[in-house]
């Protein structure tokens, strides 16, 4: 293990932006979200939780993918290039981490995302445990710990120092990279110092309010069961249909792949989409899902059945609780799962 | 509360209405959800405090299709936007019971969670009947306090007033909470030069999401289908570009409800960048008053809006450049 | 690239102009041979309230320069008072633009009747005079657009 003081993060930030890209939590225009490190970027490590979960790092909201280009007659069509520089993100929490999994499941099964992958190939994480962890956190529920931020490196601010943890081979090479701003912390004090703020992270954690939500009856086999339950009539009613939570969502995967006209030629874009959306999954005959209590059902059921049907009991959800702080209508993944105990207590 | 909770169970059951459109508790001390009440028991969730900032007027387009009247309750500025709904016929007067709240300004959690109080178990002094001055907020990492004011919504600090434009009954006292001007923000953009107008917008507006928050908790914005979700018009697009798209969507919607606009504040209020949307829509207002007479949006149920009529002297377009 | 630098900047201007007065006031410039530009690119619509702000954004957007948006003087509307909703239309949009930091001068409305050839090839004249001084539109421009 290693350390460094928190007055000589810039100096790190400088060391790893000099070859390679630095996302971190930025603060702009009062909003913390990742953001690629200048000098002048307002770097916030202190705020839990960025409005944006960071998996745009990986999966950004707009990607191009190719452009053709009218030529006189002809059409030339350029492909995208694939990420091809190393870079870092520092800061992501656990619930992040576990996102990236869940999106890993989805992008690098077979047909692999080639721009994806290249962005996963490419990036070193460097994680962050959770100093204070917020009500509106549930991830113990989906089996992350906070106080443990498993990635390329682990880090804990803990006072004034920033304790370093390689784990991967990955956090390794950025760590002798970084040799001389980091401080070997090989002796106990240090071990118990990171033994102490876990300790004090998960007495936190077990305190929280949505800690101990059961998820029992939510699992894989219980399509038909949870699909037609009459809870969800009443559940989406405040339901705004706009994207918030699917847009702050770490494991929100879907998107819609469209074409912009730019009066030479043509930029076919991924985007993020929302199944909270009207136009989600239109096809030529229409939409399959003509109703928001459709669409709604449809977020819930995605993480908590289709997805671990698919996905060896895995949830796509990770307790962020981010939709818990951002909903409009003050809806969420956790009213959902209690809604239905409710019911059928 | 309770007289409100009572008041409604009674014109339940004498058969009056047949469903309340309130606010039910939420898991949190302040999440609370609009929600419809349709039994007497379901009342044990209902709530009203100072976290009830959503405006029910929006949710009232589609109860005015439902059979039967839907009581529904809404605050002073709300009132504003069921009448400017009402003027457009967009909800069913017949169909409505309103009765107008007291409101003592509405909280927004993000002002607590930007004073840096973080962790929140609960919060004492959101009632509506309590007189406190300040928020005690019991979090994990110790007993916190806040000033009411410091906590409320920014449209509370321009409160249109106390009284309601249209209920059929009312319960409650409202609190004057205003204390800022309408108009100063904007006139502080306006006073800066393009490069520093276009800086800050270009800042605010390069944190959205295209998420549409603003657009769908907007009680103006009730078209059946937005331009912005037309597929067959290109405007329809998600992607998040920084170069031009988001101001774009921001403009035209905030020119789509110009005239409309009640500036309930809704949509500043939900936008999770928390991108003051306001200031587009005060804008007009700010000009609408200027050049064609004070008018408030949602006042009255006969005046004609701003930009559906005309006067044979109006100021022509050049007075923008003049004006600078 | 080199070759493109060297070019002096000629404008990309649009011009709305009504079927009624405007259109017709082009041509007449055109059949009294007064010129105009060539940088003015005129759309016709059916009276200048059918402009939509959508249509000045998207034309900024695509990578106008300028937008002008010409009708019948106030009172000899085609349609009795299209040009009214449109000059308090055209307002809050131009204020709005000046309010986000666009120059405001690359937005210009100017009534032209059928009998006015000389003031339309003047207007264009001036717009386009203007519009070269403030010099490319970068701020409204979408950068997927440029070649």
């Amino acid at each position: 293990m290693y350390k460094i003081a928190r007055e000589n993060l810039t100096a790190l930030f400088q060391k790893i932006a000099a070859d390679q890209e630095l996302y971190l939590p930025v603060r702009t225009a009062d909003q913390v979200n990742f953001g690629v490190w200048t000098e002048d970027a307002d770097v916030d490590l202190d705020t839990l939780k960025s409005v944006k979960s960071p998996k745009d790092v990986f999966f950004p909201q707009s990607e191009t993918l190719y452009t053709c280009i009218r030529d006189g007659k002809k059409l030339k069509v350029e492909p995208e290039a694939l990420k091809e520089q190393d870079f870092v993100v520092f800061g992501m929490k656990a619930c992040d981490l576990k996102g990236v999994e869940v999106l890993d499941r989805v992008f690098l099964s077979d047909p692999v995302d080639s721009f994806y992958a290249a962005r996963r190939d490419h990036g070193t994480i460097v994680s962050m445990a959770c100093h204070e962890p917020e009500e509106t956190c549930f991830c113990k529920v989906f089996g992350v710990d906070a106080a443990d931020p498993q990635a390329d490196v682990a880090t804990w601010m803990i006072g004034d120092d920033l304790y370093w943890k390689p784990e991967t081979e990955k956090g390794q090479k950025l760590t002798e990279n970084l040799a001389d701003l980091l401080e070997k912390a090989e002796d106990a004090g240090s071990e118990a110092a990171v033994g102490e703020e876990q300790e004090k992270i998960r007495t936190i954690i077990e305190k929280l309010p949505y800690s101990n939500l059961s998820l029992e009856g939510w699992n894989g086999d219980v399509l038909m069961e949870k699909f037609e339950s009459p809870v969800w009539e009443k559940l989406y009613k405040p339901c705004l249909a706009c994207g918030t939570c699917t847009f702050v969502c770490p494991t929100c995967q879907c998107y819609d792949i469209k074409d912009y006209d730019t009066g030479h030629g043509v930029q076919r874009y991924r985007c993020w989409d929302s199944c909270m959306y009207s136009d989600f999954t239109m096809m030529a005959h229409g939409n399959n899902r003509t109703s928001q209590k459709e669409r709604f059902r449809q977020r819930f059921m995605h993480k908590l059945v289709y997805f671990p049907a698919n996905n060896d009991g895995m949830y796509s959800c990770v307790g962020c609780g981010r939709c818990v702080e951002k909903c409009p209508a003050a809806l969420n993944i956790v009213k959902v799962v209690k809604a239905f105990q409710e019911e059928e207590v | 509360m309770q007289e409100i909770v009572n008041r409604a169970k009674e014109l339940l059951a004498d058969g009056t209405v047949k469903r309340v459109l309130g606010w039910k508790a939420g898991d949190l001390p302040y999440n609370p959800e609009p929600a419809y009440f349709e039994k007497e028991e379901d009342f044990e969730d209902f709530v009203y405090n100072g976290f009830c900032g959503a405006n029910l007027s929006k949710y009232m387009i589609e109860a005015s299709k439902l059979e039967g009247k839907t009581l529904v309750f809404l605050k002073p500025c709300d009132t504003y936007s069921f009448q400017q709904l009402l003027k457009e016929h967009r909800v069913d007067r017949d169909k409505a019971y309103i009765i107008g709240v007291g409101c003592k300004g509405k909280l927004d959690i993000e002002k607590i969670r930007g004073l840096g109080i973080k962790g929140i178990e609960s919060i004492e002094g959101a009632e509506i009947e309590d007189e406190a001055e300040t928020l005690k907020i019991q979090t994990f990492y110790g007993e916190k306090t806040c000033a009411y004011k410091d906590a409320m919504l920014e449209r509370c600090h321009v409160c249109k007033g106390k009284d309601h434009m249209i209920y059929d009954e009312q319960i409650g006292e409202s609190k004057e909470t205003k204390d800022a001007d309408r108009f100063a923000e904007v006139e502080k953009i306006e006073a800066m030069s393009p490069e520093e107008k276009f800086a800050f917008f270009q800042k605010e507006l390069s944190k959205c999401i295209r998420c549409n928050a603003c657009r769908n908790v907007c009680p103006a914005c009730s078209c059946r289908k937005c331009v912005f979700d037309s597929n067959k018009f290109d405007s329809s697009q998600k992607a998040n570009v920084d170069s031009f798209e988001e101001k774009m969507f921001h403009i035209i919607r905030a020119f789509h409800v110009a005239g409309r606009c009640t500036d309930c504040g809704e949509c500043s209020r939900v936008c999770p960048q928390g991108i003051p949307l306001h200031l587009f829509n005060r804008k007009f207002i700010k000009d609408i008053n200027e050049l064609y007479g004070e008018y408030q949006a949602g006042a009255d149920l006969e005046e004609r809006g701003p930009l559906t009529s005309y006067q044979f002297d109006d100021a022509e377009p050049g007075i923008v450049a003049e004006r600078r | 690239m080199s070759i493109e630098a060297k070019e002096e900047f000629r404008p990309k201007i649009v011009a709305f102009c009504c079927n009624w007065c405007s259109y017709a006031g082009a041509d007449l410039a055109g059949s009294s041979r007064l010129s105009y530009s060539a940088d003015i690119k005129i759309i016709r619509v059916p009276c200048s309230c059918r402009v939509n702000p959508m249509f000045i954004l998207r034309a900024f957007e695509r990578g106008a320069d300028g937008v002008i948006i010409c009708g019948c003087h106030p009172g000899d509307c085609h349609y009795t008072s299209g040009n009214y909703y449109a000059r308090r239309r055209m307002t809050l949009l131009f204020s709005m633009l000046d309010y986000i930091g666009v120059e405001s001068g690359r937005t210009r409305v100017e009534w032209v009747s059928a009998a006015e050839g000389v003031k339309f090839s003047q207007t264009m004249h001036e717009f386009v005079e203007k519009i070269q001084s403030l010099g490319k539109n970068v701020r409204l421009e979408d950068l997927r657009c440029r070649k």
